[in-house]
């Protein structure tokens, strides 16, 4: 589960150098030799109790940064030594704050929902040497001695049908530690690369592990590399890290958690490319991940892995760090470029394809941070060992950002080839609150939804895409009974309307007419005398869907309509219902809702009025209460906080 | 995360030194960390140095959804709406605070005390519905929950 199990020695040349990079870090490392050194910085022993809290932007929002400060005054307070240690995303976010605990000789224990209120009784049974059941996640295995009567972290159900690959150091390591990652074989990809194979080789064993790319397109990696024009001048390598998908967190959590491994794949592919340059745009909505990537990179130049002569090599190169400001469409790539070069970002038609002209007129190869973040593993172990993983034509693996209605939402990597059932029944934990499943989104706004019908699909490229979904960059936004699929398809195209570029008409005038249907058939339309009135439907929604896919000038005019054709296609019924009885099944539409209180339940507890926000309840104790229906915001409060029913939702 | 000390725009000027136009957007971004908004002044300066109209830089800079053109309130309230918040009813969260603060989203209120900024998505999904005030990260938000935290800002904490 955590990492790959392949061993494969390394090149003596890549031996070397790579004990080159790490001797100098174990000489700093407190131990009685280097072989304790390593093991102590690869976390297999620890000298002292040793807390790790996992610190990345969930875990901060959860609490975490409480939690650390619990455990520090602990240690303060009883005297103890003892180091605590900031990690990434291990994924499970619903169970944040997560705390492990590891103690010299014995295996890490991992800890859900460990706020700071927690921490103090939890240390105290640990230190006695008791594992308590309550909070558990599991114990790590290693070469400690475990637990006795402790599960395995990797047995629990989140984690049981993970291939982590791409997430082996996530939640595990420091992410501010180049050591650690080096430490753990890190480095190792890069350096087969440069001293054993030239950039054409490399791009042929990237063909040949079949990896495809994984911001949602779907192009094979290498052969777009093979595309760069062969060219003497100056060629870039640019990372996409801009993941404007809502719902879509994998790329934070990867650059967050372990940016060297990034950092890696981005060098490997530079290399392969001929670029001296590289940049990495990255969405200014992730300043945690930004703070990490600088320290990254800032470490990788002082170490020479980095820079002239990267690893003592005639290779060459230079990172710089762009930041996003709050453009979907810049993650196209060539509204990306125009971005980095300083103007709108605003697409345009290729060809020129940017392995051609792309950023400011030169060859430019763009990739995802998850298609980068394989890489190195690729060269390291080899495209054989890649292709062991996956279906036919989708090798490997793929991290999706699980969210919504599941009980255990986070982030998941599974080999491709798995059924869209088991993440969301098996590792998710199933629909919370005991609802029902009625459909999953994948791909965001520019993707399709997967009905109760289609749960057994197996995921890979080609499967999404015969049902009308697609892979896409992994975002998967669970919804149950209580969700309305054609207020979610009018939620992505108010979205995709206020992100679109302006500049072709299909797509700036398409999707205004789309929305302003779609909004008609969530709001119904009402003339000013409150009665009903008739206006264009499903037949017109079809028809500019067909005509904005055809004649849009970008991916995101193209896939705009894609959210409503794939709704339309399995939930006309929904559609129908709010075009011709004006009533929402879910209960979502809330202008199609009237909240009311029968005068002949209420028994006057107040309960309501002092649960609604917006003070729209009024009435005296013991006598009916009565709500305001001009103040009245459908915000559901006096509904769920009712005992008796009283509150009535139409 | 620590905030950085106030740069004006000369003095952010002068760490791009022969700037060009691919350096605009990084200094709009600085400008705005410093002072919390871009003015006309500040705009009509850095068009200056790097020799581009205060219309171009407009062009560009109101491209983008982060740039802002008036003063932010002492507590910034930025309001997710991605997929995942918006299945967890993050509207309604919207809509309260709108009615509670009496402004709406891209405003600020009269006092200067609060602004509201809707983003796409912050990435938290996972703790869905998600509010961030001056970088601070709230989660798994209720309106009751957000009302009772602009209460403990609004009497200072």
């Amino acid at each position: 589960m955590f990492g790959s199990t392949a061993t494969k020695p390394l090149a003596k040349e890549v031996e070397q150098a790579w004990q080159q990079l790490i001797k100098p870090i174990l000489g700093q490392v407190k131990a009685k030799d280097e072989a304790q050194a390593l093991a102590y910085l690869q976390r297999q022993e620890v000298p002292v109790p040793t807390f790790f809290v996992g610190a990345g932007t969930c875990g901060l929002a959860a609490g975490a940064d409480q939690t650390i400060l619990a455990i520090k005054n602990y240690l303060k307070e009883h005297n103890l030594q003892g180091e605590v240690v900031e990690v990434g995303c291990i994924g499970m976010c619903s169970a944040e704050p997560i705390m492990d605990i590891q103690l010299p000789g014995k295996a890490r224990v991992s800890f859900q929902k460990m706020t700071a209120d927690k921490v103090p009784a939890l240390i105290d049974k640990v230190l006695a040497g008791a594992i308590p059941s309550e909070n558990l996640i599991g114990q790590f295995k290693g070469p400690q001695t475990p637990w006795p009567n402790v599960g395995y972290f990797d047995e629990h159900p989140f984690f049981k049908d993970q291939t982590r690959w791409v997430l082996v150091n996530c939640g595990v390591t420091n992410p501010t530690s180049i050591e650690e990652y080096l430490a753990r074989g890190g480095y190792q990809g890069l350096l087969t690369a440069l001293l054993t194979m030239t950039p054409a080789q490399v791009c042929d064993e990237v063909e040949a592990s079949g990896l495809r790319g994984r911001g949602g397109a779907g192009f094979p990696t290498g052969r777009k590399w093979k595309l760069v024009k062969q060219d003497d001048g100056q060629k870039y390598m640019i990372c996409n890290a801009d993941e404007g998908d809502p719902g879509a967190f994998m790329d934070r959590a990867v650059i967050e958690s372990d940016p060297h491994r990034m950092l890696e794949g981005l060098m490997i592919a530079a290399y392969a490319i001929g670029a001296t340059k590289a940049y990495v745009y990255i969405r200014a909505e992730y300043p945690l991940a930004i703070v990490h990537l600088k320290q990254a990179i800032a470490q990788a130049q002082e170490m020479g892995i980095l820079g002239e002569h990267v690893c003592g090599t005639k290779f060459h190169l230079d990172i710089i760090i762009k930041m996003g400001a709050g453009a979907f469409v810049c993650g196209e790539e060539t509204a990306l470029m125009h971005s980095i070069e300083g103007k709108r970002g605003m697409p345009r038609p290729r060809p020129p394809y940017p392995a051609v002209a792309g950023l400011f007129g030169r060859p430019t190869a763009i990739n995802n941070v998850e298609t980068l973040a394989n890489i190195a593993n690729i060269i390291r172990y080899g495209a054989k060992w890649f292709t062991q993983v996956g279906t036919e034509k989708s090798k490997g693996t793929k991290v999706f950002a699980l969210s919504g209605r599941v009980c255990r939402t986070g982030l998941v990597e599974i080999p491709m080839g798995m059924s869209i059932r088991n993440i969301i029944e098996n590792i998710g934990g199933g629909i919370e609150n005991g609802k029902q499943f009625k459909a999953v989104q994948f791909g965001g706004p520019s993707g399709g939804c997967i009905s109760a019908a289609n749960l057994d699909l197996a995921i890979d490229y080609e499967s999404l895409k015969s049902v009308g979904a697609m892979v896409g960059s992994g975002g998967m936004v669970v919804m149950d009974e209580t969700t309305c699929m054609v207020d979610i398809a009018r939620f992505f195209m108010d979205f995709i309307q206020k992100e679109s570029c302006g500049k072709c008409t299909p797509c700036r005038e398409g999707t205004r007419s789309m929305l302003t249907i779609l909004t008609n058939i969530c709001h119904g339309l009402k003339d000013d005398k409150g009665r009903d009135l008739p206006f264009e439907g499903l037949d017109h929604l079809e028809r500019l869907g067909k005509a904005i896919k055809d004649a849009s000038l970008c991916g995101l005019g193209q896939s705009a309509s894609n959210p409503v054709l794939s709704t339309l296609r399995w939930f006309r019924e929904e559609y129908e219902s709010h075009i011709k009885q004006r009533k929402c099944p879910a209960h979502a539409c809330t202008s199609l809702l009237t909240f009311s209180i029968d005068p002949h339940k209420c028994v006057g507890c107040g309960v309501c009025k002092k649960a609604c926000p917006v003070q729209a309840i009024t009435g005296d104790l013991k006598k009916p209460h009565v709500i305001d229906p001009l103040k009245c915001i459908r915000c559901r409060a006096c509904y769920n906080h009712c005992k008796i029913k009283a509150v009535k939702m139409d | 995360m620590t905030t950085p000390a106030k740069l004006s725009v000369e003095e952010i000027l002068a760490k791009h030194p022969n700037a060009q136009r691919d350096h605009l957007i990084p200094i709009l971004q600085e400008v705005q960390q410093a002072q919390g908004y871009l003015s006309e002044e500040a705009i009509i300066k850095i068009g200056e140095a790097l020799k581009l109209s205060a219309n171009k830089i407009f062009g560009v800079a109101t491209f983008y959804n982060q740039f802002r053109f008036t003063p932010i309130g002492k507590f910034h309230i930025m309001l997710c709406r991605g997929t995942a918040c918006h299945v967890k009813e993050s509207q309604t969260i919207l809509t309260a605070l709108e009615e509670l603060l009496q402004i709406k989203d891209g405003q600020t209120t009269s006092d200067g005390l609060f602004s509201i900024e809707t983003v796409a998505c912050m990435g938290a999904c996972g703790l869905a519905p998600v509010v961030s005030i001056n970088g601070e990260f709230y989660a798994q938000l209720t309106p009751s929950k957000l009302s009772a935290i602009i209460k403990k800002l609004r009497e200072g904490k």
